[in-house]
């Protein structure tokens, strides 16, 4: 029992040492559950090929994807077709040719997102001096995850708070860092048109693209929970067992 | 000699052939099997092999990673991501080093209060304690190159940070160092790539301290949770198969533990702006190192501007110090302190448990140093400035003044005989004879 007691208090002190994420400006955005939360969560299929509309028919306009391949969208349910479609409406550099000019050339399922901007300099003069952040990684670069981005897309004020302004072409947001953001309000009622029927609310379609987004950022997060289930209890049989047989090899020192 | 047996496979005769020419065989015996050891050992004794076990998965997760990275300004953060996408289990090894630099760093913590609750540093295990010493710089060093790898956000605003302390020694020599950290006038690719070869190079460094820390070791033994030398044969174990089972179940659970991040929360001990790319151009609003460096962070942070500055000017004329360099000093010093440590605390009696006011002292000291992490982690301003400075010269104050008064005036508890009278109820040597020689599975 004494030897227990001794590794919690190890359990424990490894639990103190947590690091304190200093906070932005922003208020913080309220914890949700998702439905790839939690030790056997999995991403919700529906809402992934919703979250990936919003992001080709709203979010893509300014921010890039840059890190997923097109050819990734089949890990969630598009199928090959749907994938070569998908890819064949933008359009990427070439190999040079035999003349060695560079031609463009559809995308192929294997190439990555195609960003909207050449540049960060191109991003900026196209956006009033802002720069829209790439957002393969958006939801694993802010604290809050998933939950901050949901919050963020909903949190646009039409009204600044008394004693507030809000200078010329920027908006405020109650969760962002400073509460002052170049982008508009990217949501707004309807604004796709869901191939199942979804009616597609603010609300909706926040909560889908944050799905989506979350996958884009962590796209082995269910391989990783399946295997990390199947270690632990791999791990909690072989320390139980170790266990029995310490206690037996020491048995007659005690 | 009953219980101390020599393994069979000793006597296999291909074994005895090597062993005539090169007695690896018997050194293992002799360190790994039969090696003594104290046979009151309590699961707080567990981390020094842990940490062993740690620094091999560091290494060996290390090499697989540094075939897929590639150390340039332009592809590290991609490469990164790559690997985290694209490379087969990518993903898993990366999770494991990244999470295991944080467990290396909580089993060596550990490891260390442990040395300092028992008294594991004083003699005639002075040299066992600062090879020790040397070991935590050298991870300190590797895993702050480790952190500038992936060239996120935190990684170049850390490097720019922490390689500008040394900017802080007079003389220009601060300068010279800055500049051969940097390879140029700026953290940019000539840092990265030196940085990615010295991160390759220095868990070797470690392995070869690690086994003069061994040695060392090995020459007295280990010390024990009531710090009096083993006497006898009554006293001590075969370390294997005691220590061994005792290790491996050790293993097990922090197995678990270290599994619970990796798999479920493998972000939680990082920082979500290395998943921005490095940007020269733009600050985060907070710098924060990483959770294992926050103490001495705080300590950096805890010298006013003014501190030294004023009067060493006038002092010693030519030699002007800065309060940069205060604090740069104070942070190494908080580790230098470590190293005099065997000196510092003169009392003859080691374990705490013979030591009722260093006990209490020795439990402030802890909270003392949670309470710098935290301010470390804080933004420096306002209340946190002044709880970081008393909490900063609290810490030295327990090394240079509060250890060395409690030799003086510190009335310990009367040391039992032998380690085999308290753990066997007084029973002594009949009992501790009668411990039979486990047979081999």
């Amino acid at each position: 029992m004494n030897a227990i007691r001794t590794l919690l208090a190890a359990a424990c002190v490894a639990l103190l040492a947590t690091p304190v994420v200093a906070a932005g400006g922003g208020k913080e955005a309220p914890a949700r559950q998702w439905a790839h939360s939690g030790l056997f969560g999995t991403f919700d299929r529906a809402a992934l090929r919703r979250g990936a509309r919003v992001y080709m028919e709203v979010c893509s306009a300014c921010h890039g994807l840059r890190l997923v391949a097109y050819r990734n969208l089949m890990e969630i349910g598009f199928s090959e077709n749907e994938v070569k479609k998908i890819s064949a409406e933008k359009e990427v550099p070439a190999e040079p040719n035999d003349d060695g000019e560079v031609e463009l050339r559809p995308a192929l399922p294997a190439d990555k997102f195609v960003s909207p901007f050449n540049n960060e300099n191109a991003a900026r003069a196209a956006n009033g001096g802002a720069y829209p952040p790439d957002l393969s990684l958006i939801v694993k670069a802010r604290p809050g995850g998933a939950d901050y981005l949901h919050a963020l897309l909903t949190g646009y004020k039409d009204e600044a708070p008394a004693g507030v302004t809000v200078p010329e072409g920027m908006n405020y947001n109650e969760y962002f860092a400073g509460n002052m953001i170049a982008m508009a309000a990217p949501l707004s009622e309807e604004a796709v048109e869901y191939a199942d029927g979804t009616k597609a609310t603010v609300e909706q379609m926040s909560e889908d693209v944050s799905v989506f987004l979350a996958w884009a950022a962590e796209p082995e997060l269910e391989e990783r929970k399946r295997m990390g289930i199947k270690v632990i209890l791999f791990l909690l049989v072989l320390t139980g067992l170790l266990y029995v047989v310490k206690r037996r090899i020491w048995a007659d020192v005690h | 000699m009953s219980k101390f047996q020599k393994p069979a496979w000793l006597d296999n005769g291909l074994v005895r052939w090597v062993d005539h020419r090169l007695p690896v065989f018997s050194f293992m015996s002799h360190e790994l099997y039969e090696y003594p050891t104290p046979r009151n050992l309590n699961y707080w004794w567990n981390f020094g092999s842990l940490a062993g076990i740690v620094l091999v998965i560091m290494i060996v997760t290390g090499i697989t990673l540094a075939m897929h990275y590639t150390p340039s300004t332009a592809l590290a953060f991609d490469s990164v991501e790559r690997i985290m996408r694209d490379v087969n289990y990518g993903w898993l090894i990366r999770y494991i080093h990244m999470n295991g630099a944080s467990m290396f760093f909580i089993v060596i913590y550990i490891h260390i209060f442990r040395g300092l609750y028992f008294g594991s540093y004083k003699a005639p295990r002075e040299i066992l304690w600062m090879l020790g010493v040397v070991i935590l710089l050298l991870m300190m060093a590797t895993a702050f190159m480790g952190y500038v790898l992936p060239w996120g956000q935190m990684s170049f605003w850390g490097a720019t940070v922490i390689t500008n302390l040394f900017s802080a020694i007079p003389w220009g020599i601060g300068d010279w160092i800055v500049t051969l950290l940097w390879g140029g006038f700026a953290v940019d690719n000539p840092t990265l790539n030196r940085f990615f070869s010295l991160h390759y190079l220095l868990p070797f460094v470690i392995v070869g301290v690690v086994v003069l820390h061994i040695w060392a070791l090995h020459v007295h033994g280990s010390n024990n949770p009531i710090g009096i030398d083993t006497k006898g044969e009554q006293d001590v174990l075969p370390f294997h198969p005691y220590y061994t089972v005792k290790d491996m179940f050790g293993l097990g659970v922090f197995l678990i533990v270290f599994a619970l991040f990796i798999f479920f929360a493998p972000n939680y001990m990082g920082h979500p702006d290395n998943y921005i790319p490095a940007n020269a151009l733009s600050t985060p609003a907070h710098i924060v190192p990483e959770w294992y460096f926050l103490p001495f962070y705080a300590i950096l942070r805890a010298v006013p501007d003014n501190f030294i500055g004023g009067w060493t000017t006038e002092w010693l004329g030519f030699i002007i110090f800065e309060a940069k360099l205060a604090g740069v000093l104070a942070m190494f010093g908080a580790i230098a302190v470590l190293f005099v440590l065997p000196w510092l605390d003169r009392s003859p009696v080691r374990s705490s448990r013979f030591r009722p006011m260093y006990k209490w002292f020795f439990w402030i000291f802890a909270i003392d140093c949670v309470v710098l992490g935290y301010m470390g982690a804080l933004p420096a301003e306002g209340i946190y400035i002044v709880i970081g400075r008393i909490a900063t010269v609290y810490y030295f104050a327990h090394f240079l003044v509060v250890l060395p008064l409690l030799a003086k005036v510190e009335k310990t508890r009367e040391l039992p005989k032998s380690i085999s009278e308290p753990v066997l109820g007084g029973g002594g040597i009949a009992a501790g004879a009668a411990a039979k020689p486990m047979e081999k599975a």
